[in-house]
């Protein structure tokens, strides 16, 4: 008997050093999600923000040359009132939305690289909202700065837990239930993206693109996207898409100048 | 293991801490396999209270916690009637399994919480089969050359800390897979050299016999939950394969170490009294 009881405390003991091994390797940030550090502007000097007189535009589109994908049908038996928000007609999955003219919404759009290195750039003060409408977040993505506020809603009549899960920023995770005052949140570190999910409907999934600059776009209904107000210089544009993935270009703008640049999804 | 009297209340008891045991397994498992943990955001209350409204994954994550409770106190009786090592551990690793549920909500579920959470569960499930298998004094008293039944027990244990691992994507599918090869060779060892020389001794055969089942069936659960994972990978939300078969392989994982547990017990504990000894002696090679 002694022996055994021996051999758990040694087997307790195995399993908290293959813990210690097991966890120091499990928080590494995927290679998408990579921080460049950026430090936004509430960190003193003058903040500039853009100069959309002045400054170049990058404009274009994100076409899907590929086979339509077929989107799932949300299975909301779990919480009535989520289904009763639906009336009986079948919310699909929003992971890929093609517009009608053969475009994607839901793909965040930012410059990468090329901005001038250690320039501070103004937070909006406007809030981005982000509500949870019929179980769902209303939108599917959003883009913020390093900073900005984002207004957390619950205009459903149930419960919901809000549990983004970032890879560089600090973890974590809030209840709010129907009726409640919307939450103000922050991101401090530039992260592109972060999936937001709640696990009370498992299905709920929205992204949050958080960037050190204003330079960020959300395709909407007509797959188009505008940056304006750039400096003049050579930028590296890239595109993510929660099914398909990054997708990259270089772009150079002068002064006033604009440019278009097409991206196109082969799914 | 020192000697005492053992009423049939106290053995029943064990019993139904144990099946309540099996039961918070399958709870748990059922929280991870619909991704439920964080449904209730606060702790030890849900939602602020003692009660939430039970809706979506609310409902697994209070029912895991009120069973966690029910476990609990259920445990705590034990430990103060029995007054024995593995009463006063299986009493620790309930209160310190509890915690660190606490904490995997607390810290919004980091790595080593949550697989701690799950390592746990699986050794106090083993105590307490070990409780029971000690208070029905059940033994084979044994010169024990042979390691395996001990091993097997290791290797299985080894392999659900694998698979939570797995489950929280911090390792491939193929170390969990592998595993599963060496755990199932280890436990055919332990088995089949049981069998082959004490066929004839049931206090052996039953338990081994178990233990080999138990564990060919946890394969083919492993098979059945990789590959629901895989033609479920693209899904929206947690499907009901999916869910199903992950918690019948958690289950009956704990059911395998469980039994390798149990029958290591057998093998190497010394019976209680001389007419045991009489009865059920045996050698192993
Ligand atoms: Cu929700």
């Amino acid at each position: 008997m002694t022996k055994i009881w021996m051999g758990a405390v040694l087997i307790a003991g195995v399993t908290l050093s293959s813990l210690t091994l097991v966890s120091c390797g499990g928080d590494k940030p995927p290679e998408t999600a990579k921080s460049e550090a950026t430090a936004p502007a509430a960190a003193g000097g003058a903040a500039a923000t853009p100069d959309e007189a002045n400054g170049g535009t990058v404009t274009g589109k994100v076409a899907f040359a590929g086979e339509k994908p077929k989107m799932a049908t949300l299975d909301m038996s779990a919480n009535p009132a989520c289904e009763r928000a639906h009336k009986g007609s079948n919310q699909k999955s929003e992971e890929v939305v093609l517009n009608d003219n053969g475009t994607l919404k839901y793909v965040f759009v930012w410059v990468k690289s090329g901005l001038p290195d250690g320039k501070q750039w103004a937070v909006p003060t406007s809030t981005v909202s982000l509500d949870q409408n019929g179980c769902m977040y209303k939108p599917h993505m959003i883009g913020i700065m390093t900073g900005q506020n984002i207004e957390v809603k619950n205009s459903d009549p149930t419960n919901h837990n809000i549990h983004p899960m970032p890879t560089v920023n600090a973890d974590w995770n809030e209840s709010q239930s129907p009726g409640q005052a919307p939450m103000m949140k922050t991101f401090a570190r530039q992260e592109v993206m972060v999936p937001v999910k709640c696990n009370v409907h498992p299905w709920m999934r929205s992204y949050i693109g958080v960037v050190g600059h204003p330079f960020f776009a959300v395709t909407g209904d007509d797959g188009t996207f505008t940056i304006k107000g750039l400096p003049p210089g050579t930028y590296t544009i890239q595109t993510w898409h929660e099914k398909y993935g990054p997708m990259e270009q270089t772009v150079t703008v002068g002064a006033k100048e604009s440019k278009a640049v097409d991206f196109s999804y082969k799914g | 293991m020192h000697q005492r009297n053992v009423g049939s209340g106290l053995r029943g008891f064990a019993v139904v801490l144990a099946c309540c045991t099996f039961g918070l397994v399958i709870a748990g498992a059922l929280v991870t396999s619909n991704d439920a943990a964080l449904s209730v955001p606060d702790w030890p209350l849900s939602w602020g209270k003692l009660v939430p409204t039970l809706e979506g994954g609310i409902r697994y994550e209070f029912a895991h916690r009120a069973i966690a409770f029910l476990v609990a106190i259920l445990t705590t009786i034990l430990a103060i009637r029995m007054r024995t090592r593995l009463a006063w551990s299986a009493l620790a690793l309930v209160l310190a399994q509890a915690a660190v549920g606490g904490m995997v909500v607390k810290f919004v579920t980091p790595a080593w919480a949550t697989i701690s959470h799950a390592c746990l569960a699986q050794l106090f499930f083993a105590v307490v089969v070990a409780i029971v298998v000690d208070l029905y004094s059940v033994a084979a008293p044994a010169v024990m050359r042979s390691p395996a039944p001990l091993v097997a027990a290791v290797a299985l244990f080894a392999q659900t800390i694998l698979g939570a691992a797995v489950r929280y994507g911090l390792v491939l599918p193929v170390a969990h897979i592998a595993g599963a090869a060496v755990a199932t060779i280890l436990v055919m060892w332990a088995a089949l050299s049981i069998l082959m020389q004490h066929m004839e001794n049931a206090t052996l055969r039953r338990p081994a016999m178990l233990l080999l089942s138990i564990t060919f069936s946890q394969v083919f659960l492993g098979i059945g939950a990789y590959m629901a994972r895989v033609a479920y990978s693209e899904a929206p939300q947690p499907m009901p394969v999916m869910v199903w078969f992950s918690v019948a392989h958690v289950a009956v994982g704990s059911l395998a170490f469980g039994a390798a547990v149990a029958l290591a017990m057998i093998v190497y504990c010394q019976p209680r009294s001389e007419t045991v000894m009489a009865n059920r002696g045996i050698v192993i090679a």
